[in-house]
């Protein structure tokens, strides 16, 4: 796993020093775009702890609900309803789900009891 | 894992990751120190008014400068065209009589008959009426008088001239008989045009009313004194003219 952080950070690097920063209006798409990308992180990681990680579904899921999550909110800018609004509470509903379900596995492994948590489908 | 080697697949996860580190970088740059409490659409609403202000600003400015032009233009004319402005007014105002005006012209002295009535006859057929002024003024105008004054009331567009019991009534003013009537114009043609055979004076002595007229070099009219108020009338500028 240390790979996966040190990429992260590199990531973070790399963005805190390019010359130009995003328009703001982008910035809104970003914002919920990132969401998703959290809630699939997390979704792997939780795939990945009950074993059924796939790296094609991670991949596709990261990118698919990324760019999904931008157009939700364009969407909504378009019909001039605050769309974003749902992506935001789906996305954080999702995320609050797979962390449950990640300290559950955790727990349960401290415990020394063996996850009986039904997989939930990722990211 | 099933399709992709291990190898693929940590490739893949490490540009995601990377992918996502930058996406937060560049998210948290845009808005380093606003604690993000500031609502989008509240943003996007003063730059909107801010916009809107700076329009408004340029096209101010713009009117500025037009204002500024037509003032120096002003300045350049303005000495001319003052002339010009100021004479026309003067014209106007000699016109309407709200000025004091001098010139050759004849006096009217007009008063009622002095013979005693005899009986059976109709004493208001020897006063002076309304209808007899307004024929000395009608005729007086008619041949050319260019300001006329009755007992120094001055005789403007708006001007009535009735009787109003056993006085007259002239700018709002009651006046009574001996009447003075000055009239500036040719003097020659004034006279004239009021002795004319079978005219208004010949007329007016029939039935005794004293009526003498004199000729003179120099009359001074005083100017209209009564209200100017218009209440109804505005002017109208016609398109295009």
């Amino acid at each position: 796993m240390w790979y996966l952080l040190a990429a992260l950070f590199i990531g973070i690097i790399v963005g805190l020093n390019v010359p130009w920063t995003i328009p703001a209006i982008i910035a809104r798409y970003l914002a919920v775009a990132l969401l998703a990308g959290v809630d699939t992180s997390l979704g792997g990681l939780r795939a990945s702890l009950e074993g059924d990680f796939d790296i094609v579904i991670f991949v596709t899921g990261f990118l698919g609900n990324t760019v999904l999550a931008a157009a939700f909110v364009y969407i909504g800018d378009v019909l001039g309803i605050e769309l974003y609004l749902a992506a935001v509470v789906a996305l954080g509903v999702r995320i609050f789900n797979n962390l449950g379900l990640i300290r559950r596995h955790y727990l349960k492994e401290w415990m020394g009891e063996k996850s009986t948590t039904p997989a939930n489908g990722e990211g | 894992m099933t399709t992709v080697s291990r190898r693929g697949s940590q490739v893949a996860l490490t540009i995601i990751f990377v992918l996502f580190g930058f996406m937060l970088a560049t998210q948290l740059r845009v808005r380093p120190s606003s604690p993000a409490n500031v609502p989008y659409q509240r943003a996007e609403e003063l730059s909107m008014l801010l916009s809107a202000t700076e329009e408004e600003r340029d096209r101010l400015r713009d009117e500025v400068r037009m204002l500024r032009d037509q003032i120096a233009e002003a300045m350049v004319a303005s000495e001319s065209q003052v002339k010009v402005l100021q004479e026309e007014l003067l014209k106007a105002r000699v016109m309407a009589g709200l000025t004091e005006v001098k010139g050759p012209g004849i006096t009217v002295e007009m008063n009622d008959a002095k013979k005693e009535t005899g009986a059976g006859q109709d004493p208001n057929l020897f006063i002076i009426h309304d209808d007899d002024i307004l024929a000395v003024v009608n005729e007086l105008l008619a041949s050319g008088a260019e300001a006329i004054a009755i007992n120094n009331q001055r005789v403007v567009a708006t001007t009535e001239i009735r009787c109003a019991g056993a006085v007259f009534m002239i700018n709002g003013v009651r006046l009574a008989p001996p009447l003075k009537i000055q009239a500036i114009g040719d003097p020659e043609t004034l006279y004239n045009a009021l002795k004319m055979r079978g005219g208004v004076v010949d007329n007016l002595s029939f039935w005794g009313i004293d009526v003498k007229i004199k000729t003179e070099q120099e009359l001074v009219l005083p100017a209209y004194t009564g209200s100017l108020n218009f209440k109804f009338a505005k002017p109208h500028q016609r398109e295009g003219s």
